[in-house]
């Protein structure tokens, strides 16, 4: 929304001259421009706010990102589609299995492999994916809550996302940067006590969340701080490409899990959560529901998961068992080729998309047969939410420019690619 | 410039064992600035998550001392560049970083601030000293936790020790004005 | 997936549209860039179409463009145009995609600008502008995203090397330029 006014409305607020008294006429107050960033208190990732507010009412918000540009794409085009998850990873660092299944669906889309692989596969995706989910939203809501100064919650809803980095941890190989994904599967398969120990730790994240919203949802100073701040219309959300948690606090039915069902979703049962008025404690009552919606995926995950192999049986995307590649020349040589060359992945272009933590994350890819991509562009959603944080922030306090950027919840990495 | 390498000349390791010499006062300073180090955490990146892990309950930075974050570089002495810096972040880091009183310590968390890591290109800097000096580096991509609080344990040697970067320049300047009036 | 989309395109605007196509679940229309604003307002504004919500704006470089497996006449060569900006729409209403490919020859990438019609593209155009050198005509406002604005050159074209670092600032005792690595 261009913004057509006049200097002296934007100083004066909405005030005509003719209703001023003769102080103000006097003396208007002149802008200031204050710079916030790009190193921030919160830790939400590296964006310049150049403010030029009025008092303490900001005016206006010139957003610079980019300040955490690590080359994705051109990383890409010299690295092998199967190199390439560990700088997906590194895109929305809270919920990086996310982004590793996102980047192993555009693969197996342009080689046709998509829906053929084995059902364990797709449900040991869907429950680590599910599982980074939760992550994400317990960091953004732990995160945002300590940065209005509620410490507590930030403390318990880390202790929560300790337990589930432990399980990550078990899985992948790391807490964090798993890359533990492939084309056509995923590395290996889950430990032998992944059951129970995802059960004992769902149980006690959902003892821990009932503790959080004790201390937070009917508490004056956070609802005051978080109700009515950062206001989005549900035809604004739309036009500005805002998918995920915040569009759904808007009131915009989008959930790419349920729309463009991928992997095993069409058999799991979950609701979506919507807000109505599409500020800052819908999103905030949005991602803690979604929460409770994942824990639920989960469990009926673990009730259904049958026992089978975790690698699409292809040539073109499974390495050959071991037992082969240390004692015949023909699966030595082919597991050489298949990881200097990569997946050689057949001439074309495809958008595969999933439902990040942040909404449709899709990664559009054109191959050209060799085992690089040509080209690996990400639709990241935080850079399209922080596009509209300019928007958002404009006529409120400075103090409430923290809300509000949290709740958008803009993962540098994603961001800036 | 680096000054604190072993030599084998007598001149330079006479100077050398002048600039280490630690009187008690010394030792006791600097036993108190190592427990209580008031970080200025430079987040940037997913090395950021593993920085809020630490701080966390279950790793707790907190009983080294290093506890509450000081987000401002006026009143923190310990300068912890967490994640990738860019070209384009470059001049904002140098100037937080000349903004730190002395002694201020540095330390590099991640491999990304330490030398780039994987990312090899036109926009990621080649680790942070290209801009500052760096007293520990943590190799990890991001470093377990465990790693963190090793760091810091090797840097409160090292403050102990009267040898980070800018106690040595505090001294090596000191030393300098005294041989001057004489 | 939607053909009925592009069966609608060609009948309303086929004189616009270069051709159209379908790839791995994906209907795309090459729109000529004279055309081009014409067809997104009639895109997002007809009730059958109603591709309200952008999803995406990049641009493909076809300068190394050498497919495996295909006929030397699909490779680039001099001549060819050089980019393609790619634009991806969703109906929230009807559910259907469409993804638009605009071509542009490589001495003149310039073509008009969607941010007036989906705010969305705004940014995303920007960083088209900073990464390849397209630009938008009637932009509000063109300017770098990602770069700074000292940089000079447009990094994810084929032909800027990968590791061409140009720094802003480095230590007093490091030289401003080290020594280059492997440029590939």
């Amino acid at each position: 929304m261009p913004d057509t006014r006049t200097l002296k409305q934007l100083v004066l607020g909405r005030k005509d001259v003719q209703d001023l008294s003769d102080n103000e006429q006097e003396l208007p107050p002149e802008l200031m421009t204050v710079n916030m960033g790009p190193s921030h208190p919160a830790m939400h990732g590296t964006v310049r706010i150049v403010l030029t507010v009025d008092g303490e009412r900001v005016v206006r918000g010139d957003v610079q990102p980019g300040y955490l540009h690590r080359c994705f794409e051109k990383e890409s085009e010299h690295a092998t589609y199967t190199q390439v998850f560990p700088y997906t990873d590194r895109l929305n660092y809270v919920s990086p299995m996310i982004n590793n299944v996102g980047w192993a669906m555009v693969g197996e889309k342009l080689l046709g492999l998509t829906g053929k692989l084995p059902r364990r596969t797709e449900y040991i995706r869907v429950i680590v994916s599910e599982m980074s989910r939760m992550t994400d939203h317990l960091t953004c809501v732990g995160a945002s809550a300590m940065e209005l100064g509620a410490f507590t919650p930030f403390r318990y809803l880390l202790k929560c996302r300790e337990w589930l980095y432990e399980l990550l941890e078990k899985v992948s190989g790391a807490r964090l940067t798993h890359s533990y994904v492939r084309i056509g599967g995923v590395s290996k398969d889950l430990p032998s006590d992944f059951h129970a120990d995802l059960t004992l730790a769902l149980d006690r994240i959902e003892g821990v969340l009932v503790e959080c919203e004790g201390l937070l949802n009917n508490n004056k100073i956070f609802y005051d701080r978080m109700s009515g701040i950062g206001v989005m219309t549900r035809e604004h959300a739309i036009a500005t490409g805002c998918v995920g948690p915040i569009a759904r606090a808007c009131g915009v039915d989008y959930d790419v899990r349920r729309d463009y069902p991928y992997s095993i979703y069409p058999e799991l049962e979950f609701d979506v959560p919507l807000g109505t008025t599409g500020d800052c404690l819908d999103r905030y009552l949005v991602r803690l529901e979604e929460i409770k919606q994942s824990i639920r995926m989960l469990r009926q995950c673990l009730a259904q998961i049958p026992d089978g192999p975790v690698m699409a049986d292809d040539h073109r995307v499974a390495l050959p068992p071991k037992r082969d590649t240390y004692n015949t020349i023909e699966s030595m040589i082919r597991h050489f080729k298949h990881i200097m060359d990569g997946v050689r992945v057949p001439p074309g272009e495809a958008y595969a998309f999933v439902e990040g933590g942040n909404g449709e994350l899709g990664f559009f890819v054109v191959a050209d047969g060799t085992g690089r991509p040509y080209k690996a562009y990400v639709r990241s959603p935080s850079f399209v939410h922080l596009s509209t944080a300019g928007d958002l922030i404009r006529d409120h306090l400075i103090a409430d420019v923290v809300p509000i950027f949290g709740m958008i919840n803009m993962i540098g990495g994603e961001c800036d690619k | 410039m680096g000054v604190e390498l072993t030599t084998t000349r007598v001149a330079d390791a006479a100077a050398w064992a002048k600039l280490f010499k630690q009187s008690r006062i010394d030792k006791a300073t600097n036993w108190g600035r190592k427990f209580s180090l008031f970080t200025y955490p430079f987040v940037t990146a997913c090395c950021g998550m593993e920085f809020m892990s630490v701080a966390a309950p279950k790793y707790d930075i907190a009983r080294f001392g290093a506890e509450f974050p000081r987000f401002s570089p006026r009143q923190s002495d310990l300068l912890m560049v967490v994640g990738t810096i860019t070209e384009k972040q470059g001049p904002a880091l140098k100037r937080i970083f000349d903004q730190m009183a002395e002694p201020k310590w540095v330390i590099a968390f991640g491999v990304c601030a330490s030398t780039g890591g994987f990312y090899q290109n036109y926009s990621a800097m080649p680790g942070c000293d290209q801009v500052i000096p760096v007293d520990v580096y943590i190799p990890g991509c991001p470093p377990r936790p465990e790693q963190v609080l090793d760091a810091l344990i090797l840097l409160m040697e090292r403050i102990q020790a009267g040898r980070g970067h800018s106690q040595l320049r505090t001294k090596r300047d000191k030393l300098a004005a005294t041989a001057a009036e004489e | 997936m939607s053909q009925k989309v592009l069966d609608a395109l060609t009948a309303t605007h086929g004189a616009a549209l270069a051709r159209t196509g379908s790839a791995h679940g994906d209907d795309i229309a090459w729109v000529r860039r004279e055309s081009l604003l014409e067809v997104a307002r009639w895109l997002r504004d007809d009730p059958a179409m109603a591709f309200d919500a952008p999803v995406f704006c990049t641009c493909i470089d076809w300068l190394d463009w050498h497919p495996v497996g295909r006929p030397a006449s699909e490779h680039w060569s001099e001549g060819k145009p050089r980019f393609t900006v790619c634009y991806q729409l969703r109906s929230v209403a009807h559910r259907h995609r469409v993804r638009l490919e605009i071509e542009l020859p490589e001495e003149d990438p310039r073509l008009p600008s969607l941010a007036e019609l989906w705010p969305a593209f705004n940014w995303q155009e920007r960083e088209t502008f900073d990464m390849y050198g397209v630009r938008f005509d009637g932009h509000p406002d063109l300017r770098r995203i990602y770069m700074y604005e000292e940089f000079v050159g447009y990094p994810l074209r084929k032909d800027y090397p990968k590791e061409k670092r140009q720094p802003l600032v480095r230590r007093d005792d490091l030289p401003e330029n080290p020594p280059a690595s492997t440029e590939r």
